[in-house]
């Protein structure tokens, strides 16, 4: 069943056009990569979904319910969770009462939102880091916030905007791993934006890549590597992405 | 808010029983000299004014240079129903609060369309319109001859206990508010408006619902203020400076962002304007008492030099100094 669904959304900010008639569709379970060079509108199509900003055509359905005009909050409140590729943690805040300031999207009390806070906070290897203030955190450990509080508001659905972006690599593989048990153990679809291909084609279910907001490929990440388009996108016309996947 | 603070906490702490008994019995153990009562009265309306604030500034991120206008409101609504209508402007101390909602409501139409210093400059322009409204429209509230009210009671002991119950209303509602999901997103809100959202919070209603809080009190303290002083003109209750500023100054001395702030910031403040203002009760020459507002001034950047999270932001910085001190001396 799909979860949700993009139907040639479009954007256009005075004469440029961010997103050109982008339309897909995630199954529920799926984990679906949304990749393309700097620029071509990923975290674009992102804030179009959270309506961040509005569309300009085209819709977007979530679980069959048509969100293209709903506000930012209400989409969040329906279950759909994300991060920001620029991290926003709340700075004076600990660790923890970041995450259960976000767990009052679901819970009433203080005590109950605290519970769900500190399941997300050891589901993301927060402990140690629980009760120093957001603002001092590395960027490792910021990433790792932004995911435990979008969780934490309970979401079906969850967009990551480049969060392995500027880890070391026992960090990625720390990273990678959470990714992969947010699908396997809370059943939440993911929709990851990436530029580390490491990351995007090693837990991709599908791909769908864009270049200057349209839609030039989408397939299984072996296919979505293979194709022309893509790679002429991403690295001239005259390469050899099996090479550039293995180096 | 730190993560100690959690609901298994009692919401009045042992230490602060103390002094909420203190402030209730020992009016009746010592006898206050009159003079003492009104210093203690003067704590008590800043304490309301610097914690209703505290709320919308220090907890919600929206920082308000116009406070004087919630205060003057709450104050001329107990008056111009003595004015008009001779009913007891202790009716105001009920009214004056929802009156200031009112327009804390309707002012902040406008004033919420604008974010950041914009907000600040909006908010200290509607506090100044309401100044020079009320100052000319004389048919309606006797413009600059004020409104003179008979005080109810000659001794101000009744005032110190009304006070008093007003300034621990305020700080307790705002201490209650700031342990629930609504304190915690208004510290969202306050920490990152757009991440707010993403977490499901619905900014402009948690906006709304500080902004309301706040006023009511502000409300409460101007309406409290026009029966204990027993004359208010809008100079007086809707000045930039001598409210709204220092409404601020008190937020900052004490702590902004914090519960008990505005209460320290209060009694700091009183404490240094009445030594200045009395020359050190006559103690030093009397042009000392021409400086009380530069003394005040100066206070107030050594603070935001090196305190910037006040008196009780920075307790725990301001107890190791003078715990070094006392180590020093030892030696």
């Amino acid at each position: 069943m799909s979860i949700i669904t993009l139907d040639n959304v479009t954007k256009n900010f005075g004469g440029l056009t961010a997103v050109d008639h982008v339309s897909f569709e995630v199954q529920e379970g799926e984990i679906f990569g949304l990749i393309g060079p700097n620029g071509s509108g990923k975290t674009t199509t992102f804030n179009l979904i959270n309506h961040y900003f509005q569309v300009s055509s085209g819709k977007i359905i979530f679980k069959g319910q048509e969100i293209t005009d709903k506000k930012t909050f209400e989409i969040a409140r329906l279950g759909v969770g994300r991060t920001f590729q620029v991290v926003k943690p709340l700075k004076r805040l600990t660790v923890e009462d970041n995450i259960v300031a976000a767990s009052f999207a679901r819970e009433s009390s203080f005590n109950g939102a605290r519970n769900v806070a500190r399941e997300m906070i050891s589901f993301c290897h927060l402990e140690e880091v629980a009760h120093q203030k957001a603002g001092g955190l590395p960027i490792a450990g910021r990433k790792r916030l932004e995911i435990a509080r979008a969780l934490a508001t309970r979401p079906s659905l969850l967009l990551l905007d480049e969060t392995a972006a500027g880890l070391n690599p026992s960090e990625l593989d720390e990273a990678i791993d959470i990714i992969k048990n947010i699908r396997s153990k809370l059943g939440i679809t993911i929709v990851i934006v990436e530029h580390i291909m490491k990351v995007i084609m090693s837990i991709s279910d599908r791909i769908h890549a864009i270049a200057h907001g349209a839609t030039i490929a989408e397939g299984s990440p072996a296919e979505v590597a293979k194709n022309p388009t893509v790679i002429e996108a991403y690295l001239g016309s005259d390469y050899n992405m099996e090479r550039f996947l293995n180096a | 808010m730190t993560t100690e603070q959690t609901n298994k906490n009692p919401l009045i702490a042992k230490n602060e029983w103390f002094i909420i008994l203190a402030a209730v019995v020992l009016p009746f153990i010592f006898h206050f000299s009159p003079y003492i009562q009104g210093l203690l009265i003067f704590i008590m309306i800043w304490t309301v004014l610097g914690s209703s604030w505290n709320l919308l500034a220090g907890f919600t991120g929206l920082v308000s240079f116009g406070h004087a206008a919630y205060f003057g409101v709450g104050a001329y609504v107990g008056g111009l129903l003595y004015f008009h209508f001779h009913i007891s402007p202790w009716w105001g101390l009920l009214l004056g609060g929802p009156v200031a909602v009112l327009f804390g409501y309707l002012l902040g139409l406008m004033v919420f369309r604008l974010r950041g210093p914009y907000f600040a400059l909006g908010t200290l322009a509607s506090a100044e319109i309401l100044r020079i409204v009320f100052g000319q429209e004389e048919w309606l509230t006797n413009g600059h001859n004020g409104i003179l009210y008979i005080t109810t009671w000659v001794s101000k002991y009744p005032y110190y206990f009304v006070g008093l119950a007003i300034a621990l209303g305020s700080v307790l509602t705002i201490k209650l508010v700031m342990r629930s999901k609504a304190g915690f997103y208004f510290l969202s809100i306050r920490e990152d408006e757009d991440a707010a959202e993403a977490l499901g919070i619905d900014t402009k209603l948690y906006k709304n619902i500080a902004t309301i809080i706040s006023t009511f009190w502000a409300g409460t303290a101007g309406a409290f203020y026009m029966i204990y002083m027993g004359f208010i003109d809008p100079e007086v209750v809707f000045a930039l400076h001598n409210i709204s500023i220092i409404t601020i100054l008190v937020g900052i001395i004490g702590g902004v962002g914090t519960i008990w702030g505005p209460t320290v910031g209060a009694v700091i403040m009183v404490l240094v304007q009445e030594l200045f203002r009395s020359a050190f009760f006559d103690l030093a020459p009397s042009w000392v008492s021409r400086m009380h507002e530069l003394a005040f001034g100066l206070l107030v950047i050594f603070v935001i030099l090196y305190l910037a999270g006040g008196v009780v932001g920075d307790w725990d910085i301001i107890r190791k100094r003078l715990h070094f001190k006392r180590a020093e001396i030892k030696e």
